[in-house]
């Protein structure tokens, strides 16, 4: 497996923030367009973090004009320009689905 | 056609330039020692033959380990001929690897012992549909063959009908596999997409198109 590691290695990134579940954070995120390319902001919760190493991924979750939205994506993907922890929050549980349910304001009491 | 030998490491997955993650299979191949070089005069067909792995000396036979002292090369696990070389590109004791033979972007074949997957029934084997719903009292049959052959002609079961069995465990071959990176350092080739076989597991892999010069 050690030469399976080391192609990994060489394609991870190393500025990536530590953050948990229940954080608050912005991705920056390359958007193509034709020719074009131009950095998008999603903000929002992370809810869940998977797998390790190249292919771990984490979903981030945010509340856009009423409608719940969530992204997943891979930590080391190019298409991710920086990742910037703007909260850090307090949850007892790794994964939190649970937050789907929840209004907006609960969600607030839930990660504080 | 032209190829190496080599072992499947596993499986993984890299971004590409747009930023696409791509599965991929690691292989590690080569370098192997070519032992012999058959030509069309004195064998009657034109193929290198080449090792590729070490053993222990325990089990090989006299004759063979003479000519692996010959050439003073440690004795090969695995032995396998390749045509599609011209006859002489290489001679025995020469070492063939990965970047002598492949490239990034360059379509390929691997070849590789499937993993055994034991006895299966007949849809998992051959992709049957199974017979159809529960209702009307039926029951037990949802993943069964269905009908085998008719009853008073031919009042037998064809050969080669097929029904369950072992699976796996056979020779696979899959073509059009896309490399995606070959790093000469360590011996290593990415393949996009899956390759037959368990991580550890011999495979060959073949160039596609003319011989090689």
């Amino acid at each position: 497996m050690n030469k399976i590691d080391l192609l990994e290695r060489s394609q991870m990134r190393s500025d990536v923030p530590e953050f948990y579940p229940g954080d608050t954070v912005s991705v920056h995120v390359r958007v193509v367009e034709g020719d074009k390319e131009r950095i998008q902001e999603f903000r929002g919760i992370v809810i869940a973090i998977r797998g390790s190493g190249l292919k771990k991924t984490f979903t981030v979750r945010k509340i856009s004009y009423g409608v719940g939205v969530e992204r997943i994506f891979p930590v080391h993907s190019p298409s991710v320009a920086k990742i910037v922890k703007v909260r850090s929050g307090n949850v007892r549980r790794a994964k939190l689905y649970y937050l789907r349910h929840l209004a907006a304001k609960q969600v607030r009491a839930k990660t504080t | 056609m032209a190829g190496i030998l080599g072992t499947k490491l596993g499986m993984t997955s890299i971004f590409d330039e747009k930023g696409k993650q791509i599965p991929c299979t690691v292989i590690e191949a080569g370098p192997c020692t070519v032992l012999q070089v058959r030509t069309r005069e004195k064998d009657g067909y034109s193929a290198v033959q080449m090792g590729f792995g070490t053993r222990s000396g325990k089990h090989v036979v006299r004759a063979q380990k003479t000519v692996y002292d010959k050439l003073e090369i440690p004795y090969p696990r695995y032995v396998r001929e390749f045509k599609g070389f011209e006859e002489d590109r290489f001679k025995p004791g020469d070492k063939v690897r990965v970047e002598d033979l492949f490239a990034a972007g360059e379509k390929i074949t691997v070849s590789g012992v499937s993993k055994g997957k034991g006895f299966q029934g007949v849809m998992r084997r051959h992709g049957f549909g199974g017979v159809g719903g529960t209702t009307h009292g039926q029951s037990d049959r949802l993943r069964a063959p269905g009908s085998i052959g008719a009853s008073s002609y031919p009042s037998r079961v064809f050969p080669g009908t097929r029904m369950a069995g072992r699976l796996g465990g056979s020779r696979v071959t899959t073509k059009n596999l896309l490399v995606l990176k070959v790093i000469p350092e360590s011996n290593i080739i990415v393949v996009k997409g899956a390759v037959p076989g368990v991580r550890k597991g011999l495979v060959e892999i073949h160039k596609q198109g003319p011989t090689v010069r």
